[in-house]
C-alpha cells in the first residue's frame, strides 16, 4: 500500500505542475489586459525597457503589475469617450435579441418537438442548412433588406432582427432537442386534468425547461453582446456603436488609446461572467429528475 | 359512478393493419376491470382510448351513458394514473394535486378541503410541501394515485401503475390500489401485462391478444374455464401443460401415453374422433401418488428434467417422450434430475382445446 502511495504522488505533483503552468499560459493575456488598464497608460508595454535593457529589465517588461495601479482609464473611458452610450446600445441589443430570439425559439421549438404538420422536416432541415453558412456570407442580403429595404440601417431593432435571425435556428434545435426529453406523459396527465396547450406550454413544458432555456438564452445573448461585423456593418452612425465596434474605434488607424480599449474590454466582459456565474446552476442542473420512475 | 361500454371499437394508424379491432366490452358501475396481455396486444391503447389521449377509428365508447368519441379528455370524468407517474416534477405534491382542481376553477376551500381529504386517505399529509424527486417511489405512486382521486372522477383509468416499483412493494401497492377502489366505489379500469396482478386485483379481467378480446370473466371463470390456448396458456403460473393428442374412441391419444377423455367431454368428442385436439392439464392437476385426488385419474411415469425450489413446494418439469409437463411436489425428498417420477393425473379436470381454432371444447 505505501509503495502505490508513493508512487502516486510524484506523478500528482507533476500534473499539478503541469496544470498550474497551463493555467497561467491560458490567463496570462487576461492579467495583461487587466494591467494595461489599471496603468492609467495608453501603451501596450507594461513597463519602459532602457535603453540597454538587463535581465530584470526584461523580466520586469513581461510580468503583468502596472507601476501604478489608477482606475483612470476606466473614468475616462466613461466620461471623456462616448463608451456608455455604445454599452447601453450593446445592453439594449442583446436584451431585446434575447428576449425576442427566446420567445420565438421555445414556442417554435415546442411546436417542432410535439406537432405534426406539413413542412415540419423541412422547417428544421431549413434551420440546419442555414447553419451551414459563415455569418459574413449573409451580410449582402441582410444589408439589403434591412438598409435598403427597410430603412433599418443605424437603429437598434434593426440590429436586433439580423441578431436574432442569426441565432433563431441553433436554439430551435437546441431547444427542440430538449422539448424532445421531456415524457409526453407529463403533458398527457395535465391534458386530462383539464390543461389546454397554452397551460401546458407556459406552466409544463417551459418550467421544465428552465436549463436549456438558460443555455439558449445566454447563447443568444453572447453571440450578441460579442458581434462585431454584423454591428459594424449596419451602425454607421458614432453613436449608435455597440460596444464591440466602440472598442474598435479606440485603435483606429490614428489612435492607439490601448488604456481604454484594455479598460473598455473588462467593462465589456463583466455582464458576460456574471451572466456565467447567474446561469451556472443550470448548466449542471438535470431538473427533470425525479419526474419519471426511479 | 358510470357505466363504460365499448362498442365495436378499433384502432389503426395511417394504412397499417389495425392494432385493436372490434372490441365490445362493458365495464359494469363500480367494477374493477383489469385489461391484462402480453406486451403490444393493444391493452394500452385501449385505455388510452378510453381516457381520450388516442383517437378512436372505428366504434364507439360510452361513458356514463354519453358517447364519448368526440369528447376532450377533460370533459370525459376520467382520471388516469400514469406507469411513469407523471407526476410534474417542479411542483410539490400539494401543487400536483391541486393542479386539476385550479384549473376548473375550485374554489379555494374547496381545493383545500379535497387537497387533504386525498392526503388522509393516502397518507400524504406529511409530504405535501415536497418536490417528487424527494419522495420514494411508493410514495410518487401514492401522489400519482392522489391525483386521481383529488378530483373525485366517475371512472379511472390505470395504465401499469405497479410496473415501476419493486416486487415487495408492487405486492402492497397492488392491496392498496385495491382497498381505495374498494372504498371509493369508482369504477376502474387497469392496464397490466402481470396475470398476477390481473388475477388478485380485477373483478371481472378481459384477456387481449394481437389487439383481440381473448376472454372477459371472473379472475376464476378465466382461470378454471379458459375459452381458447391464449388465455389458458397466458393466466395461471406456472402455466398449463399442454399436449398433442388425438381423439380414439373416449380416450387421448398423445405420442407417449393414452390419457382416458374427462366424463363431462365425452359426448363433444364422440364427433371428433381420430381429430386432433390439444389437452391442457394445469400443474395443480397433477400430483404425487398419495395425495387426495378428485374423479377419474390417470397415472404416469415422467423423466424429470428440472426440479425448482419455492420453498413450500418444488415444481417439476417433468417429460413423457415428446411432451413435456410440470407439476409440483412436497418440496420435501424432491426426485433427482434425470430420475424416474410417477404423477397422477386428475382426468376430469383437464381441458379440450381444438387443435385448429385453438378454441375449448364445449363440456
Amino acid at each position: 500500500m505505501a509503495r502505490s502511495r508513493r508512487e502516486q504522488e510524484v506523478p500528482h505533483a507533476l500534473l499539478h505542475g503541469i496544470l498550474a503552468i497551463a493555467t497561467l499560459l491560458t490567463i496570462y493575456p487576461v492579467l495583461w489586459v487587466i494591467c494595461i488598464a489599471f496603468s492609467g497608460k495608453q501603451t501596450l508595454a507594461i513597463a519602459d525597457l532602457p535603453a540597454t535593457p538587463g535581465f530584470f529589465d526584461r523580466l520586469r517588461a513581461v510580468i503583468p503589475w502596472p507601476e501604478r495601479w489608477t482606475p483612470a482609464n476606466f473614468v475616462s473611458v466613461m466620461t471623456d469617450q462616448p463608451f456608455g452610450r455604445w454599452v447601453l446600445n450593446s445592453i439594449v441589443v442583446a436584451v431585446f435579441t434575447t428576449l425576442f430570439g427566446i420567445f420565438l425559439s421555445c414556442t417554435a421549438a415546442y411546436a417542432f418537438s410535439r406537432f405534426k404538420f406539413p413542412g415540419r422536416r423541412a422547417g428544421m432541415m431549413g434551420f440546419l442548412v442555414s447553419q451551414m453558412f459563415p455569418g459574413t456570407l449573409m451580410l449582402i442580403p441582410l444589408y439589403i433588406i434591412m438598409v435598403s429595404v427597410l430603412g433599418l440601417g443605424s437603429t437598434r431593432l434593426g440590429l436586433v432582427i439580423v441578431y436574432a435571425t442569426t441565432s433563431i435556428p441553433f436554439s430551435v434545435w437546441m431547444l427542440k432537442g430538449y422539448f424532445d426529453t421531456i415524457p409526453k406523459e407529463l403533458e398527457e396527465a395535465a391534458i386530462i386534468e383539464g390543461a389546454s396547450a397554452g397551460t401546458i406550454f407556459w406552466r409544463i413544458v417551459l418550467p421544465l425547461a428552465k436549463p436549456a432555456v438558460a443555455i439558449t438564452a445566454l447563447f443568444s445573448f453572447m453571440t450578441s453582446w460579442n458581434e462585431f461585423i454584423l454591428a459594424a456593418t449596419f451602425m454607421d452612425r458614432e453613436d449608435m456603436y455597440t460596444a464591440p465596434v466602440g472598442l474598435r474605434f479606440f485603435v483606429g488607424g490614428y489612435s492607439q488609446q490601448w488604456g481604454y480599449f484594455a479598460a473598455g474590454s473588462i467593462i465589456v466582459s463583466i455582464p458576460v461572467v456574471l451572466l456565467f456565474l447567474y446561469l451556472q446552476k443550470y448548466l449542471v442542473s438535470g431538473l427533470t429528475a425525479g419526474s419519471v420512475k426511479g | 359512478m358510470a357505466i363504460v361500454t365499448l362498442h365495436e371499437v378499433a384502432k389503426r394508424y395511417g394504412d397499417n393493419p389495425p392494432v385493436i379491432t372490434g372490441i365490445d366490452l362493458e365495464i359494469r358501475d363500480r367494477e374493477f376491470m383489469v385489461l391484462v396481455g402480453p406486451s403490444g396486444c393493444g391493452k394500452s391503447t385501449l385505455l388510452r382510448m378510453i381516457a381520450g389521449l388516442e383517437e378512436i377509428t372505428l366504434g364507439t365508447i360510452e361513458i356514463g351513458g354519453r358517447v364519448v368519441n368526440d369528447v376532450p379528455p377533460k370533459d370525459r370524468d376520467i382520471a388516469m394514473v400514469f406507469q411513469s407517474y407523471a407526476l410534474y416534477p417542479h411542483m410539490s405534491v400539494r401543487e400536483n394535486l391541486d393542479f386539476g382542481l385550479k384549473l376548473r376553477g375550485t374554489p379555494r376551500a374547496e381545493i383545500d378541503r379535497l387537497v387533504s381529504e386525498a392526503a388522509k386517505v393516502l397518507g400524504l399529509e406529511e409530504l405535501l410541501e415536497r418536490r417528487p424527486k424527494e419522495l420514494s417511489g411508493g410514495q410518487r405512486q401514492r401522489v400519482a394515485l392522489g391525483r386521481a382521486i383529488v378530483r373525485k372522477p366517475a371512472v379511472f383509468l390505470f395504465d401499469e401503475p405497479l410496473s415501476n416499483l419493486d416486487a415487495k412493494l408492487r405486492v402492497q401497492m397492488r392491496a392498496e390500489i385495491k382497498k381505495l377502489q374498494h372504498r371509493l366505489q369508482v369504477t376502474s379500469v387497469y392496464v397490466t401485462h402481470d396475470q398476477v396482478e390481473a388475477m388478485t386485483m380485477g373483478h371481472r379481467i378481459a384477456v387481449l391478444n394481437a389487439g383481440k378480446l381473448q376472454q372477459v370473466g371472473t379472475p376464476l371463470e378465466v382461470y378454471e374455464k379458459p375459452e381458447n390456448l391464449f388465455v389458458a396458456n397466458f393466466i395461471g403460473t406456472p402455466p398449463m401443460n399442454f399436449i398433442r393428442a388425438t381423439v380414439s374412441d373416449g380416450t387421448l391419444a398423445a405420442r407417449g401415453f393414452t390419457l382416458p377423455a374427462p366424463a363431462a367431454a365425452r359426448a363433444a368428442l364422440a364427433s371428433r374422433q381420430g381429430k386432433p385436439v390439444v389437452v391442457g392439464i394445469r400443474p395443480e392437476n397433477v400430483v404425487e401418488p398419495g395425495r387426495r385426488t378428485t374423479g377419474a385419474t390417470a397415472q404416469l411415469q415422467l423423466t424429470v428434467d428440472l426440479v425448482e425450489t419455492l420453498g413450500d413446494e418444488v415444481v417439476i418439469h417433468g417429460s413423457k417422450g415428446e411432451d413435456q409437463i410440470a407439476f409440483k411436489m412436497d418440496p420435501h425428498n424432491p426426485p433427482e434430475f434425470g430420475g424416474k417420477v410417477d404423477a397422477i393425473v386428475e382426468v376430469d379436470r383437464i381441458h379440450l382445446f381444438d387443435a385448429e381454432t385453438e378454441k375449448r371444447i364445449a363440456e
